[in-house]
């Protein structure tokens, strides 16, 4: 890394080199039995640099090979934008946990067992059902230095343990599924399995709803599905700078309902999402985006902050290409109702786990549109049912702007997402 | 620069010294050039090299996958992926029989040595050409374009060396207007011929006068619909309603599956036929062998509206006692490779476009493509642009619509099928963790009698 950094200063006034390594090992079940163990190796090196001001950029997995890497980046350079910032000097990052070396010893044989055990908790109880489960373990070593001085290094370990299960009967078809992740190993399937029992249970009786407005409950599960696509964007300040986020001019507005609180969190211990510092070196910090209905703040990377004129709130992300604002780990935080008090506030309504397709809409503007892929029926107070062959319609700020209640119990959703049910006092229901 | 070419031949003798039932690797060098707009602005430009490998071996039915982008120790990279198969192997292993091959297959083009300028100056134009629009908010533009060589080789004695390149280009215009924003898109791709998204610049001006044009316009009101579907779109619905549940790895080991799925089945009227086909020359789902080495075929899975085939790897197609139709495909040396559609397609009818809408009363014109996903029985498909149809003419306007259907009705509800078959190079296909995968996808126009539309 300092060979790259060293050979790049040469032809441009600032450089920044990146460098992930991941060893991963996902042990895979397809119908109900073990199928395929993998190992996976990766390494790449990515330059990025400023010459003449603007920005070039190349990446390799090939890491004898510098000058390319460099001849790559600076041919870029020539069309690359004008870089507004500086790349960080050495800063001082917190303590964030995310690595843990029990995850690291974490055996094949065991997490077979692991696999093994989810199966057969959930044929158990529904011996028709058949199952692929994954198991998977990955130790990831981050490396960033640049031309100023700064540089940062961390490991990060991540353990997941998903199920997605399918029940036929006839050319009916149920799919069930739960995925957890942590830093942590996950070493006990129940907790997954719990999930996908309560799924099963809930989906044993049909039931069907009308087509009209309807009060919707969103699961947790249902709130990632449904809502958060926009919320991301909403937030990008990529996106406020461009105009083109329904509430980018309306920082410190009263937008949403004054019951929802929401930010952007890659500082809380052993999440898979959380972090030292950004992709660019930037100190992680929690950063509120909903205050009691507020917008609060957007989410920032250096180039963005500066063309902005704010700071970077260290959301700065690399996915295969050059940082650009993203969200680590979403926390909505929970109200005073819980799941039981909701449902029992309904006369007809639906439950939602599970939305289909509700990104394919003009998320931007905030409107959604799915099929309820998951979701149950409700009738004076009761869980009925599961329904099916169902859509249902909305906008997120509509939506959000008047809330029925927020569940009192957050549950993780993927292990980036941590929030409560929500409460909908009407949606567009549609049905066959 | 490494030459695997010399891993390959060193590759091949070290596999044949483990003892397994099968073992197959893959090398792969790549290059990958990308540029992206945001507003008027280029947002990043780079260029990316990779190279890597993997391993996957094969004992009494388990299978283990090493990949790797260090190339050292190859003998102790064959180890781990017999042993981790062994860990896993308790039954037989089946994998359809196949004479072992030894070809090199070369792409006349290869995008990523154009020059940079050249590739800048088209999408410059392209967004002046957006930019034009009044009521404009922002835009983007998201080019990349690859070449890649990969090799493969097995202990049966197989040894291919192919070449393949891709473009995709996607662009999209957001209007905004008193707190509202929306948005229209164009999609395209090729197998790395750059002429294939140069002449496009009426299709630019007309997404972006589009995406203004959806700032007044209505949502619809949800419910079912006679809906008619463009080729682009129809394209998705092939691929998102169908082609999934025909690829056999969802089957192959599920008995309930595999008994609504048999063979014979009626899924539609006698006028439909659909196909997948790698074999076709120059789509960006083409190629001459999968990526278990195995040739690519024209398979029907449609024909008069009866079930007739699948698509399968050699372990499904011996498992379900089929042929194997060449249809395993990785997205990269970092996953084994799992079936995958390539180019599926609608085959054409008689009925014009007129004769399609001209009996319509009241109905949804959905044209273009913004997103598709599928859970087997139920998906869903989503428009970029979509008009009502009124006393059977086009009308006005309205909001993106996302249409949603179930398998086993909405394919026996198609009653009209259009002459003018268009295949669609744009997007691309994601099935577990990989994507997106090269496809194309393509249809005739066609109407659904009866399908769920999501609405206020």
């Amino acid at each position: 890394m300092e060979d790259i950094l060293a050979q790049a200063k040469r032809v441009a006034e600032e450089a920044e080199v990146f460098m992930v390594s991941s060893e991963e090992t996902p042990v895979q079940f397809e119908a109900n039995r073990l199928k395929r163990i993998q190992s996976k190796q990766s390494t790449s090196v990515a330059l990025r640099i400023i010459r003449q001001g603007r920005i070039g950029y190349a990446s390799t997995t090939e890491l004898g090979d510098t000058q390319r890497l460099v001849d790559n980046a600076v041919e870029t350079a020539r069309f690359g934008i004008q870089a507004r910032f500086e790349l960080p000097q050495k800063a001082s990052y917190p303590q964030i946990k995310v690595f843990d070396p029990d995850t690291e010893s974490i055996s094949i044989e065991k997490m077979i067992e692991l696999g093994e055990e989810l199966i057969a908790l959930v044929t158990e109880y529904t011996p028709d059902i058949v199952c692929e489960a994954m198991v998977t373990k990955d130790i990831i070593s981050l490396r960033l230095m640049n031309s100023g001085g700064g540089e940062a290094s961390y490991r990060k370990s991540i353990f997941s343990l998903s199920m997605w299960g399918s029940l036929i009967r006839g050319t009916d078809m149920l799919f069930v599924g739960e995925i957890q992740s942590s830093c942590h190993p996950i070493t006990s399937p129940q907790e997954v399995a719990g999930v996908v029992l309560h799924q099963l249970e809930l989906a044993k009786n049909r039931a069907s709803v009308p087509t009209r407005q309807l009060p919707v409950i969103l699961t947790p599960r249902g709130v990632a599905s449904a809502l958060i696509p926009s919320l991301m964007m909403a937030f990008n300040g990529k996106i406020v700078l461009e105009g083109a986020s329904p509430i980018g001019n309306r920082l410190g507005q009263p937008v949403f309902d004054p019951k929802i609180w929401l930010w952007d969190d890659p500082t809380i211990a052993y999440r898979p999402n959380s972090r030292p510092c950004d992709d660019e070196g930037i100190p992680s910090q929690r950063t509120p985006l909903i205050e009691q209905g507020t917008v609060a703040n957007f989410l920032y990377d250096l180039q963005t902050a500066a063309l902005a004129h704010t700071r970077s709130t260290g959301n700065g992300s690399r996915n295969g290409g050059l940082p650009t604002p993203s969200p680590t780990t979403l926390v909505i935080a929970p109200g005073k109702t819980t799941f039981d008090e909701m449902i029992s506030d309904i006369k007809q309504g639906l439950i939602i786990e599970q939305l289909m397709g509700a990104e394919q809409g003009n998320i931007l503007g905030g409107d959604f549109s799915g099929n309820v892929l998951l979701g149950y029926k409700v009738e004076n107070g009761k869980i009925v049912g599961r329904v099916k062959d169902t859509m249902v319609s909305g906008n997120v700020y509509q939506i959000l702007k008047e809330i029925a209640a927020i569940g009192s119990k957050p549950e993780w959703v993927g292990g980036f997402i941590l929030t409560p049910p929500i409460y909908c006092p009407r949606l567009s229901v549609a049905s066959k | 620069m490494t030459d695997i070419e010399v891993i390959g031949r060193q590759l091949a003798d070290v596999i044949k010294r483990y003892s397994a039932d099968y073992i197959e690797a893959r090398l792969e060098q790549s290059q990958r050039s990308s540029i992206t707009y945001r507003g008027r602005e280029l947002e990043s430009i780079g260029q990316a090299t990779a190279i890597g490998g993997n391993v996957r071996a094969l004992v009494r039915g388990g299978w283990g996958f090493i990949s790797f982008n260090e190339l050292g120790d190859l003998p102790g990279k064959v180890e781990l992926a017999v042993k981790q198969a062994r860990l896993v192997g308790k039954e037989e292993s089946k994998l359809a029989p196949l004479q072992p091959i030894v070809d090199i297959v070369s792409t006349a083009q290869n995008p990523t040595t154009k020059p940079l300028a050249e590739k800048k100056q088209l999408l410059d134009e392209y967004n002046e050409i957006i930019w034009r629009t009044p009521k404009l908010q922002t835009s983007t533009i998201a080019y990349s374009d690859s070449h890649k060589r990969v090799i493969f080789l097995s202990s049966a004695g197989s040894y291919i060396v192919q070449e393949r390149s891709d473009i995709n280009l996607r662009l999209s215009a957001v209007a905004a207007e008193d707190g509202k924003v929306q948005q229209a898109g164009l999609s395209i791709g090729s197998a790395g011929d750059f002429k294939a998204i140069s002449g496009l610049r009426q299709e630019v001006e007309q997404m972006a006068k589009h995406a203004v044009e959806l700032l007044s316009a209505p949502q619809v009101k949800g419910g079912e619909y006679t809906v008619v579907l463009d080729p682009v779109l129809a394209g998705v619905f092939v691929h998102e309603a169908f082609g999934h549940l025909s690829e056999a790895d969802f089957v192959y080991e599920n008995d309930r599956l595999r008994q609504i799925m048999v063979l014979g089945k009626q899924f539609g009227s006698k006028e439909l036929n659909i196909v997948d086909s790698a074999a076709i020359p120059r789509l960006r789902g083409s190629y001459k062998y999968d990526d278990e080495g195995v040739p690519a075929t024209k398979t029907y899975l449609i024909r008069e509206g009866e079930l007739v085939g699948r698509l399968h790897s050699r372990e499904t197609a011996a498992k379900m006692g089929e042929k194997p139709t060449g249809n395993a495909r990785a997205i990269n040396y970092h996953y084994p490779p799992i079936v995958r559609m390539t180019n599926t397609y609608i085959e054409p009818g008689s009925a014009s476009f007129d004769d399609i809408i001209g009996d319509i009363k009241e109905g949804v014109y959905a044209k273009n493509w913004f997103g598709g996903t599928t859970a087997m029985e139920m998906f869903t498909f989503s428009a970029g642009e979509a008009y009502m149809i009124r006393n059977g003419k086009l009308a006005e306007a309205l909001r993106p619509v996302v249409l949603s259907g179930n398998v086993f009705t909405t394919l026996n509800l198609i009653d009209a099928i259009g002459n003018d078959l268009e295949m669609n190079q744009g997007g691309g296909c994601g099935k577990g963790a990989q994507m997106p995968l090269p496809v194309s996808n393509g249809s005739p126009h066609i109407r659904i009698n009866k399908c769920l539309v999501g609405g206020r």
